[in-house]
C-alpha cells in the first residue's frame, strides 16, 4: 500500500448519508462537545491521527489529514547506497550457496568482509552456478561474480579450485573469505589454500585489528594470529550487513577457466533410508498433526516423496507416531530446509521448533491458523484430499523425468 | 589383489578432561582400513614414539605401528610425503582434523597436492576396488551419501560418518609394537608466532533491534513468528494444491 494520502470519494459519500449502514465508522470521532452543564467537554484522545512511524501526531495548523483511515503501508526502507567506483582492492567472498540461496554463515562471512573491506575495498561475491537468491544487494555484495559452466556441476572441487585460481588471477583479492562449514566451504577452502600456497585461518570467529582468532585443536584452545590472506570463518564470525545497500555489479571472468582433468567422477546421490536421517538434521520432513485423519495414507505418502516424517505433539500423544518423531519445544528442534505441515495448527512450541526452517508447506482445513501465518504456501483443503492428489504428481513427475532421461 | 592401506593416526585429546587418547576420527579411519586391508593395514603415527595413548591404536588389532619420531611442534608435511611415497600405498585414510595443536585439517589437504593424488573428503564407505579405481560412498551434511568413482592412488579423510571405531583391547595393545624410525626435522614457523591460549567461550549473538521509534520496538518484542506474506492456496482443487507443492519441492531440490 502506498503511503501517498488519497481522497476515497465512497468513504466521503458514505460519511454524508445517514442511511448508510457504515455511516456511524466512518464518523470522525467528536473532540469536543457541550456538556449538559454549559461547560465545553474534550476527548484527548480523539485528538490527532496515528502517523507514519506508529507515533500519534497532533497536527495543530488546521489542515490535519489522515483520520481514521487505516493507512498502515508496510514502508520499504531504502537504506543508504554504498558505492565503491574504483575499488581500490577485492576482498573476495565464496558462499556456500545451500539450496542456491546465501544461508546465515554467508550473510556473516559477508559482513566480515564488508568490515575487511572499509570505504575503498569491494566484496567480491563469487558463485558456482544458477543462483536464486534475490537479496546479494542486501546482504552486502559489491561485485558478483557468477561462474556458470556444466564442469562445475555436480561434485567437482579440482574444477572450482581452478576457477577460483582464475579469480585470484584476476582480481588478485586481499583476502579470501570462505565458511569453514561441511556443506562446502571448508573443504574448497582447504583445497584453495593447498593450491595457492597460502596457509589458512581456520575456524576463525574473530577478527579485529590485523589479529584473528580461530578454535584450535579439539575446540579447547584458541589460535590467535595475525591475519593471513585467506581465512576460513566459523558461523557468526561476524554481523551481517544491516545498515547499508550494495550494487551487486555483476562482473566476469576475463580468461576462461583451465579445463582440468578430473579424476573424481561424480556418481550422483545415493537413495538413503529417510528414516535412518536423524530428525534435526534431516532436510525434508513431513509432519503430521491432529488433522490427519488417515494415517497410512500420510505413509504412504513420505514414503512417495522421500521425506523423514515428523508430529505434532497431539499426534504423539494420540499414539500415532513414536515419541522420538514429535518435533517441537518438548520434542527436536529441526532444521530442515523445506517443513510440510500436514494438519497442523501451529501452537508456539511447534513454531518454535521449526524456527530454522527454510520453507514450511501447510496444509490444512482451517485458513486462520498459526501455521499458516508461518508457512510460505499453504493449501485450505482436506488433508487426505491433496495427499491422494500429491502422491499422484509425483509419480507422474518421477514417470515423466525419467522418460526424459530415456 | 590387494591394495596397500595406510591409515595416518594422531594422539587426540579428551573434549573434557584434555587427557591424551585415541582420537577419535582417526580412530575411525583405522577401522575402515581394517576392514578393508585386515591385517595388511598399514598405520603411521609422526611424533613421539614414548606415547602411551598410541597404544589405544595397537589394541584395535594391529601388531605393529610406524612412529616418525618428530619433536613436538615440528611440520610432519615432508617427512610423512616421503614416507606415503616410498611405501607405495594406494589408499590413505586420516581423520579430517587433529584433536590437538592447531587442528586446520590442512594436512591431507597439503599431502594429495605434494603427492599430486586426488583427495576425497568424508568418506564413508569403500564399495569396491579394482582395475586402479575405487567406488566409494561420500558423506555430506544431513545424513545423506554421494557415490563417486576415483582413480588411486587415493587420499580420502574420514568424518564421523565412518563406522565406529571397535574397542581397544589391553592385551593387544600391550603386546603391539611401536617401531620408531628416525627422520629429518622441520620446524613449523606458525607457532613462533602465534599462540595458543584456552578456547574463550564466545559470546551469545544477541537479537539487535534496530528501532526508530518506542512503537516499532514495541512492535518486534511482542511480534509472532510469521513468514510475512506467504501464499495461501484456498477454494483450489486438490490437484491444483497438490501441483503447487510439488513445483516447491522441486524448486527447492529435495524431490529425488
Amino acid at each position: 500500500m502506498s503511503d501517498i494520502i488519497r481522497r476515497d470519494p465512497r468513504a466521503e459519500w458514505i460519511a454524508r448519508n445517514r442511511l448508510h449502514p457504515l455511516h456511524t465508522a466512518l464518523q470522525a470521532q467528536q473532540t469536543s462537545w457541550m456538556g449538559p452543564q454549559g461547560v465545553i467537554r474534550k476527548n484527548p484522545h480523539a485528538v490527532g491521527f496515528i502517523g507514519p512511524n506508529g507515533l500519534k501526531r497532533i497536527d495543530r495548523s488546521g489542515a490535519q489529514q489522515g483520520g481514521g483511515s487505516k493507512r498502515s503501508a508496510a514502508v520499504e526502507v531504502q537504506l543508504p547506497l554504498h558505492q565503491v567506483v574504483q575499488p581500490a582492492f577485492y576482498i573476495a567472498v565464496v558462499p556456500d550457496m545451500v539450496g542456491g540461496r546465501l544461508g546465515s554463515h554467508d550473510r556473516d562471512l559477508l559482513g566480515l568482509a564488508h568490515s575487511l573491506a572499509g570505504s575503498d575495498g569491494a566484496v567480491l561475491a563469487v558463485v558456482f552456478g544458477e543462483h536464486k537468491e534475490s537479496h546479494c544487494s542486501t546482504a552486502g555484495v559489491d561485485r558478483l561474480l557468477v561462474i556458470d559452466g556444466e564442469q562445475y556441476q555436480g561434485y567437482a572441487p579440482e574444477q572450482r579450485v581452478q576457477g577460483l585460481r582464475a579469480v585470484d588471477n584476476q582480481f588478485a583479492p586481499r583476502h579470501w573469505l570462505l565458511p569453514d562449514s561441511r556443506t562446502g566451504g571448508g573443504e574448497l577452502g582447504r583445497r584453495l589454500a593447498a593450491a595457492l600456497g597460502e596457509r589458512p585461518a581456520t575456524r576463525v570467529w574473530q577478527v579485529k585489528e590485523g589479529q584473528c582468532i580461530g578454535r584450535a585443536g579439539a575446540g579447547q584452545q584458541d589460535l590467535q594470529r595475525s591475519l593471513p590472506r585467506l581465512i576460513l570463518a566459523a558461523a557468526e564470525c561476524a554481523e551481517p550487513v544491516s545498515e547499508t545497500r550494495h550494487e551487486a555489479l555483476p562482473v566476469v571472468l576475463s580468461t576462461s577457466v583451465a579445463r582440468s582433468l578430473s579424476r573424481i567422477d561424480d556418481l550422483g546421490p545415493v537413495a538413503v533410508d529417510p528414516a535412518a536421517i536423524a530428525m534435526a538434521e534431516a532436510e525434508f520432513i513431513v509432519s503430521g498433526g491432529n488433522g490427519v485423519k488417515d494415517w497410512a495414507l500420510f505413509h504412504n505418502a513420505t514414503v512417495a516423496l522421500g521425506a523423514t516424517e515428523g508430529a505434532s505433539r497431539v499426534a504423539v500423544d494420540d499414539g500415532f507416531m513414536p515419541r522420538n518423531r514429535q518435533v517441537g519445544a518438548t520434542g527436536t528442534w529441526v532444521t530442515a530446509r523445506v517443513y510440510m505441515a500436514v494438519g497442523i495448527s501451529g501452537a508456539i512450541q511447534h513454531l518454535q521448533g521449526i524456527g530454522a526452517c527454510d520453507k514450511v508447506v501447510a496444509i490444512n482445513m482451517d485458513p486462520g491458523c498459526d501455521m499458516i501465518k508461518r508457512a510460505d504456501l499453504s493449501v485450505i483443503g482436506d488433508s487426505s484430499a491433496i495427499l491422494l492428489a500429491l502422491i499422484a504428481a509425483v509419480d507422474n513427475y518421477r514417470n515423466g523425468a525419467q522418460r526424459d532421461a530415456a | 589383489m590387494s591394495t596397500k592401506v595406510i591409515s595416518l593416526v594422531s594422539i587426540g585429546a579428551h573434549p573434557s578432561s584434555g587427557r591424551a587418547r585415541r582420537a577419535e576420527q582417526d580412530a575411525r579411519a583405522v577401522e575402515l582400513g581394517l576392514q578393508l586391508a585386515g591385517d595388511n593395514l598399514q598405520v603411521v603415527h609422526a611424533g613421539d614414539p614414548r606415547e602411551e595413548a598410541l597404544r589405544a591404536y595397537l589394541g584395535m588389532g594391529l601388531a605393529h605401528l610406524d612412529v616418525l619420531e618428530q619433536p613436538a611442534g615440528a611440520d610432519v608435511l615432508g617427512v610423512l610425503g616421503d614416507y606415503l611415497r616410498d611405501a607405495g600405498a594406494q589408499l590413505v585414510l586420516t581423520g579430517s582434523q587433529a584433536e590437538t595443536g592447531e587442528g586446520s585439517g590442512m594436512l591431507p589437504f597439503l599431502l594429495a597436492e605434494r603427492l599430486g593424488w586426488p583427495l576425497v573428503v568424508g568418506l564413508a564407505e569403500v564399495e569396491s576396488i579394482d582395475n586402479g579405481t575405487a567406488q566409494i560412498l561420500q558423506a555430506l551434511p544431513r545424513g545423506q551419501r554421494r557415490r563417486l568413482k576415483v582413480h588411486l592412488p587415493l587420499l580420502a579423510t574420514v568424518d564421523n560418518a565412518a563406522p565406529k571405531p571397535r574397542q581397544s583391547a589391553f592385551g593387544p595393545a600391550r603386546r603391539g609394537v611401536l617401531a620408531a624410525r628416525n627422520v629429518a626435522l622441520v620446524e613449523d614457523e606458525l607457532l613462533a608466532e602465534a599462540e595458543l591460549q584456552p578456547a574463550k567461550p564466545r559470546p551469545k549473538r544477541l537479537k539487535v533491534i534496530k528501532a526508530k521509534s518506542g512503537a516499532d520496538r514495541m512492535k518486534a518484542a511482542t511480534a509472532k513468528a510469521s513468514g510475512g506474506g506467504g501464499k495461501v492456496l484456498k477454494d483450489v482443487t486438490p490437484e491444483e494444491g497438490a501441483q503447487a507443492i510439488l513445483k516447491l519441492l522441486v524448486e527447492e531440490g529435495v524431490l529425488r
